[in-house]
Formats: structure tokens, C-alpha cells, sequence
């Protein structure tokens, strides 16, 4: 063994020089994942990609640049903390190798040597007796150690026998199955942002785009396809908050529709590898209001499309009204109602009456007990889409799952050996059974104590045909 | 009776079960040792029956959804968990001592949802930015995660504590010895390191299938990769350096500020998963 090391470290002295020794320590990994958590602070502090107006309002001037000189405004894409994570990559990937050759050796091991005396020194074993010759125990201890280890190799003593199993030999790679998912988190986040593009569009309903900006930068981006928003809808829970949003879209491509779909959040689109996802709405400023009329009388209705300032005559003579202006946010007595028309009613023989016809809420004008419930449509919306593609992404969730399963051998498996030596005493046997395990030498005793519980409960078939 | 009165009655039971566990350590009496279990077992029930009546309520209001959208929710849903693993590790390795030093902390999450002004109780609608099939695996996976580092920072606690008044009165001698503390530490920060991985990943699958992206550097994530850096710093140090003991035991203290970070420092920072603030992401 120790032969085999020295090798080995001549075997890196040569390849490796200082480099190698630099990227395979360990001291490195610390320092590294310290320093990313400790910078990784600043920009959850510091917004990030905000206006450069903002920034010096909340900042000052000389801050401010010496921040954008440190790309603090952009920090998890600036090019040293992308250098932390390209020495992070370097580090898992030189420290895997290094360990790796000589894991490797251990796991690919035909007959693993087994020494009896080694197991005789662990403080982790339990001797007990049985009342029963070591050649009636032989052949159930063999099938019961069977039964749970996978490699099990049986030697006859002077007055007695010794097993050695092992089992899990192969879980000392799931440390490598980490640090490999980890290599491919990178690599699909390098793909990613290279191969990639995020974007958004507005669309108006009943228009197509085809353009999208690219976020952060604002580039226009044309995509292969356009994209027609057919209809976009809001709904709202009793309370006001809102319960689904939802645009019906068209792809539209050389002129032909390819695909159409409902689109919300939490269910995207997905066309040729780019996503379309819900993303925001809102209403231009209409440039007329689209006004429905009921009468309190007869229940007849009535629309009437009026355009701002201008007099509309109501119909059953109940009076004129001029449409002010449209607001996003209008409110009464306290409670928020949302985007609203706000009108005034003039008649006849009365003061003139200021209104207000919240779009979410059609029957609000009940209240006022007029001749005619005024509502208002909504004004056409706009969908606001995000456009993202990624071919990185798939490599991505294979180092997900890499990574949960890699962890879970690294964690909660381990390369058990067990050593049973009986050695006969008379019509007596004494056993000793060792355990050893590469982890959790904390559970080691118990599973000691249980193996041993066990096996004193082993009967030997032959005794039993006996005895019946 | 209503979810509400009966989470506020577990919170008293909790109460109970902690003065038990703190008494019995602080004033020599094991006695109090299976009471103080048992009173726990009882305020876990009533806990448990809490959320399901909860979201049995919230079906009867015509908006139906898993209770784990907003602080209180997830607050309660701390405190059951950590109370669970905690019986759970009481019972694998019998050191109900540790019991003085985890069950104060579901009491405290479970007051701190009741009594704090500003976290409602009532059920709310889910918005459409929740309204996902990863919504219950993210947060399970987050909060068994969140649970096993509360019971880590707690047993850290105990391992400092211990050391640090070294005259052996048999106070100190009731605790575990301090090579079983270390160890059982690090089980419970293996096991929280495994949930708080998936809960990541969770997270970001989630993200990518809701906003186009599977990280955005939004505080959350972002805090949460911080959190999962120093529990993958403890854990290197640990495996490849051998640390063991004090050492472990300040790291492990440090990475549960992460994660109380990431819990609640988190939402008077700009960001899309401040609780309740979701919505922003869409909004007109």
C-alpha cells in the first residue's frame, strides 16, 4: 500500500508541479464556497440590473461608479464572480480526478484481501457464545450473511470457521456523483447563458408580434415565429386579489397558424425549444370607453361606445353623460376598485353627479339607485409574455437528479464489511462479530448489537430435525 | 371547534411539553421526561389535525389549496415538522434530554404565528403564481430541511454549552456525551443538507416551468445557495479535514442563521418570494 502511494505522489509531482497542488486541495473548495456565500450577500442587498437613475438616487454618484467599475449591478454575471465559479468547477473537477484513481483501484477489486486480526483490534465488535458446534452454525451463518451481503468469502480455522462479506463497495462514487452533478450545473448554466435567450413582448389582444427585447440588455431579438394574443383574461377572487391569468395565443409561422394554445401561469407554451410563460399584463390607455346601459325599469340593455370629454345623450331620457378620464387605481370609501371610468351625469333638472365604473366590478353602479346601472368594459388588454430558450436546460436537470441521488449514496449508504469468527470450545461456540463501514460509525453499534440479536436466534436446520 | 382555536390550543400544549423537557433538565428531574414526550406527542396531533382542518376549511370556502402559501402557514407547518423529526431521533436514540433545547423552538415558531401582528391567520386565495403542482413538494422538501438544522442548531447549542462549563455536575452529565452530539449533529445536517437540495431543486424546477428560467438570483435562491454553501462548507471540512466538535458546532449555528435568514430576513428585501408578495411577478 504504501508503495503504491509514493507512486502516486511521484505520479503528481510530475504532471503536476504547483498547479495541480493548488486545485486539488480541499483548503481551496472552503475558500472558495465561503467567498461565493459571502458575495453572493451584496446582491440580494443591491438590486440588481435596476435603472442607473435609481442607483444614483439611492447610492450617490462616486459609489455608484466605483459599484459599476465592481459590476456590483450585475454581480452574479460579472466576470469575477463567474471566475469563483469557474474555480469552483476547476477545483471539483482536479480534486475527483486526484481521489478518483485511487477510489477506483478500491471499487474494481476482484478479491478484496481481508485480514482476520484487523477486525479482532476494532472496538466495534460483540462476542457471545451458542450452545452449538461450529460446523452446525456454519451452514446457516453462510445463508443468513448471503441473504444480506453481496461478496461473502468463508475459510475454515483449526476448530472453527471465519466469514468476511462485504457489500457497497460501490458507494464510495457517490461522492463523484455530486461533484459530476455539480460540473454539469455549471456546464448547463455556461450553455445556457452562450446558447440561450430571455425576452419579453407585449402584445395587445388581437395583435401580433414577432420582435422581443432581450432582457437585461433591451436588444430586439426576432424570433422564427410571430405571435398572435387572441384574447387575454383576468379573473379575481371575491376579495379583489386575482385568481387566473390567461392569454390565448397563435403561433404563427410563414404565414400559416402552427399551434394554438391557452396559456397561464404555471402552464407555459413550448414550441421548437422556446418557452412562452405568462408573465405580466396591462391595459394601454384606452382611447374611448365601452359603456353598457341597464335600465332599473324594464331590465332592457343598452351599449354605447363615447369617447372622452365628449356628451353622450343616455338612452330613456335619463340624462347626458361625459366620461372624464380612465385611472388604474380608483378607490371608495377606502376599498381599492381597481381601473375605473370616472364620468359625470348631467340632467335636466338635478346638480350634475361625479360616477365611478370600476371595470372589475360591473354592478358597482347599483348602488347609486339610478334609472340606469352604468358599467364600463375593461379596455383591451395586453399580455405580457416571457420568451426564454435554453438548451442548456436538460443538462441541467440531469445534474439535479445527479445530485439527490449522489447525495443520498454519499449520505445514507455506505461499503460495510462484516467479520464472523467462531472458533468451538467443547459443545460450545464462542463468536465475535466486527463490523467496519467508511460512514456512520455512530449507527455501527447498533447494527452490531441487532446483527448479533440475530444470529442468537439462529437455529441450525439439522438440530431442529433433530430435536422434532 | 375551528383550525385556528385548535393550532392555538397545540401552541399551549407545546408550551407544556417544553417546560416539562426544560425542567426536567434545568432541576434534575427525569421524571418529567416522559411527560414532557408525551405532551409533545399530544401537541404534534393537535398540530397535524390544525392543518388538515385547515385545509378542509379552506375547500369549504371554495378556495381549496394546500395550507403552505403564506408565513403563518409555513410557520405552523415549521413547527409540526421539527416536532416530528424531533420525536423521531427521541425515539432511534433515546436522548430525551435534547428535548430542553428543540421543543422550545417549535413553541416559538408556533407563538410567533398566533401572536405576531403582522402575520395573518386568515385563509387566503391561492394566486395564480402558486397555483402549481410543485408548490407541496417545495415547501415539504424545504421546511424537513429547515426542521432537521433547527434540531442540528439546537443539539450545536447543547455541544457549546457543554463544553464551555467544563465542571461535570451531573446537569451536563444527564446530556449526551459530547462524541455523540458531534455525531448525531452531523446526521441531522446530512439529512437536512439532502432536503434543502431537493428543496432547491424543487424550487427551481418549479421556476423554470412558472417564469421561463430555473434561476433568477432572486434573494430567496440566492440565500438559499449561501445557506447551502456553508452546509457544504461544514460538510467538506468535516469529511476531508476532519474537523469535528466545537468547530462543526459554531458552522452548524452559522449556516441555521442562513436558513433563518433565507426565511424571514429574506422578505424586507426586494424579490418575488417575499410571502405574500408573489404577485408581483405578475401584476399589471
Amino acid at each position: 500500500m504504501k508503495k503504491k502511494k509514493n507512486k502516486k505522489k511521484n505520479k503528481s509531482r510530475k504532471s503536476g508541479n504547483k498547479i495541480w497542488k493548488f486545485f486539488v486541495s480541499v483548503k481551496l473548495t472552503v475558500v472558495v464556497l465561503l467567498t461565493l456565500a459571502a458575495t453572493s450577500v451584496i446582491g440580494t442587498f443591491v438590486p440588481q440590473n435596476a435603472s442607473p437613475g435609481a442607483y444614483i438616487n439611492t447610492f450617490g454618484e462616486i459609489p455608484c461608479r466605483i459599484f459599476s467599475f465592481l459590476d456590483i449591478f450585475d454581480m452574479y454575471h460579472s466576470w469575477w464572480f463567474c471566475f469563483l465559479l469557474l474555480l469552483l468547477g476547476i477545483n471539483i473537477l482536479i480534486c475527483s480526478i486526484d481521489k478518483l484513481s485511487s477510489v477506483w483501484k478500491i471499487i474494481f477489486i476482484k478479491n478484496p484481501k481481508f485480514n482476520l486480526s484487523r477486525y479482532k483490534k476494532l472496538s466495534s465488535k460483540k462476542d457471545f457464545v451458542v450452545q452449538q458446534t461450529s460446523s452446525a452454525l456454519r451452514e446457516s451463518y453462510q445463508k443468513f450473511v448471503s441473504k444480506n451481503f453481496k461478496y461473502i468469502k468463508i475459510n475454515d480455522l483449526e476448530n472453527g470457521f471465519y466469514i468476511f462479506a462485504e457489500k457497497g463497495r460501490w458507494t464510495r462514487l457517490g461522492v463523484y456523483c455530486v461533484h459530476l452533478s455539480i460540473l454539469l450545473l455549471l456546464l448547463g448554466g455556461l450553455i445556457g447563458s452562450i446558447f440561450g435567450f430571455e425576452g419579453r413582448v407585449n402584445i395587445t389582444e388581437g395583435e401580433t408580434a414577432q420582435n422581443i427585447r432581450l432582457t437585461p440588455t433591451g436588444a430586439k431579438h426576432k424570433l422564427d415565429f410571430a405571435i398572435k394574443c387572441d384574447f387575454f383574461k383576468v379573473n379575481f377572487y371575491d376579495s379583489g386579489a386575482p385568481k387566473e391569468y390567461r392569454s390565448g395565443l397563435t403561433l404563427i409561422e410563414d404565414g400559416k397558424p402552427v399551434l394554438q394554445k391557452e396559456i397561464k401561469v404555471n402552464t407555459p407554451l413550448r414550441y421548437k425549444g422556446i418557452n412562452i410563460f405568462q408573465s405580466s399584463y396591462g391595459s394601454s390607455p384606452p382611447k374611448y370607453a365601452a359603456l353598457n346601459f341597464v335600465s332599473s325599469k324594464t331590465g332592457l340593455m343598452y351599449h354605447e361606445k363615447t369617447f372622452f370629454e365628449k356628451e353622450t345623450n343616455l338612452p330613456e331620457g335619463a340624462g347626458r353623460l361625459i366620461v372624464k378620464k380612465f385611472t388604474r387605481s380608483s378607490s371608495f370609501m377606502g376599498h381599492k376598485l381597481g381601473e375605473a371610468f370616472l364620468a359625470t351625469l348631467l340632467f335636466d333638472n338635478k346638480e350634475p353627479v361625479e360616477i365611478t365604473l370600476p371595470v372589475r366590478f360591473p354592478s358597482f353602479d347599483r348602488m347609486r339607485k339610478g334609472a340606469l346601472i352604468i358599467s364600463a368594459d375593461s379596455p383591451p388588454y395586453y399580455t405580457g409574455l416571457q420568451v426564454t430558450y435554453d438548451p442548456g436546460v436538460w443538462i441541467v436537470y440531469t445534474g439535479f437528479i445527479l445530485i439527490i441521488i449522489g447525495c443520498w449514496i454519499t449520505f445514507f449508504m455506505s461499503h460495510q464489511s462484516l467479520c464472523i469468527e467462531v472458533t468451538q470450545k467443547g459443545a460450545k461456540s464462542s463468536v465475535m462479530i466486527a463490523v467496519t463501514a467508511n460512514k456512520n460509525r455512530f449507527g455501527m453499534n447498533n447494527k452490531i448489537n441487532n446483527l448479533a440479536r440475530k444470529l442468537q436466534l439462529i437455529k441450525s436446520p439439522k438440530e431442529n430435525k433433530e430435536i422434532q | 371547534m375551528n383550525s385556528s382555536t385548535l393550532l392555538s390550543l397545540s401552541t399551549f400544549i407545546y408550551a407544556f411539553a417544553a417546560f416539562f423537557y426544560v425542567v426536567a433538565l434545568i432541576f434534575e428531574k427525569p421524571v418529567l421526561l416522559k411527560p414532557g414526550k408525551w405532551t409533545a406527542i399530544a401537541g404534534c396531533i393537535g398540530n397535524a389535525a390544525g392543518i388538515g382542518l385547515r385545509w378542509i376549511e379552506s375547500y369549504k370556502l371554495g378556495i381549496g389549496h394546500a395550507p403552505l402559501t403564506n408565513l403563518y402557514e409555513s410557520l405552523i407547518f415549521f413547527a409540526l415538522v421539527i416536532i416530528i423529526l424531533y420525536l423521531i431521533v427521541e425515539q432511534k436514540y433515546k436522548y430525551n434530554m435534547l428535548g430542553a433545547f428543540v421543543t422550545p423552538l417549535a413553541y416559538f415558531a408556533m407563538a410567533y404565528a398566533s401572536l405576531s401582528p403582522n402575520i395573518s391567520d386568515r385563509i387566503q386565495p391561492l394566486i395564480p403564481a402558486l397555483q402549481s403542482n410543485w408548490l407541496i413538494a417545495h415547501v415539504v422538501a424545504c421546511f424537513i430541511g429547515y426542521a432537521a438544522f433547527a434540531i442540528s442548531f439546537g443539539i450545536s447549542f447543547v455541544y457549546l454549552f457543554k463544553k464551555n462549563t467544563q465542571d461535570s455536575t451531573s446537569f451536563f452529565d444527564r446530556l449526551p456525551d459530547s462524541a455523540i452530539l458531534d455525531e448525531l449533529n452531523h446526521q441531522m445536517i446530512i439529512f437536512g443538507f439532502l432536503f434543502l437540495t431537493v428543496g432547491i431543486i424543487t424550487g427551481a424546477v418549479w421556476a423554470n416551468s412558472a417564469w421561463g428560467r430555473y434561476w433568477g438570483w432572486d434573494p430567496k435562491e440566492t440565500w438559499s445557495l449561501i445557506t447551502w454553501f456553508i452546509y457544504a462548507t461544514l460538510l467538506h471540512a468535516r469529511m476531508m479535514r476532519g474537523w469535528t466538535g466545537k468547530r462543526i458546532a459554531m458552522l452548524s449555528i452559522i449556516g441555521f442563521m442562513g436558513v433563518m435568514f433565507t426565511y424571514f430576513g429574506v422578505n424586507y428585501l426586494p424579490g418575488l418570494h417575499s410571502y405574500g408578495v408573489l404577485e408581483k411577478t405578475i401584476s399589471p
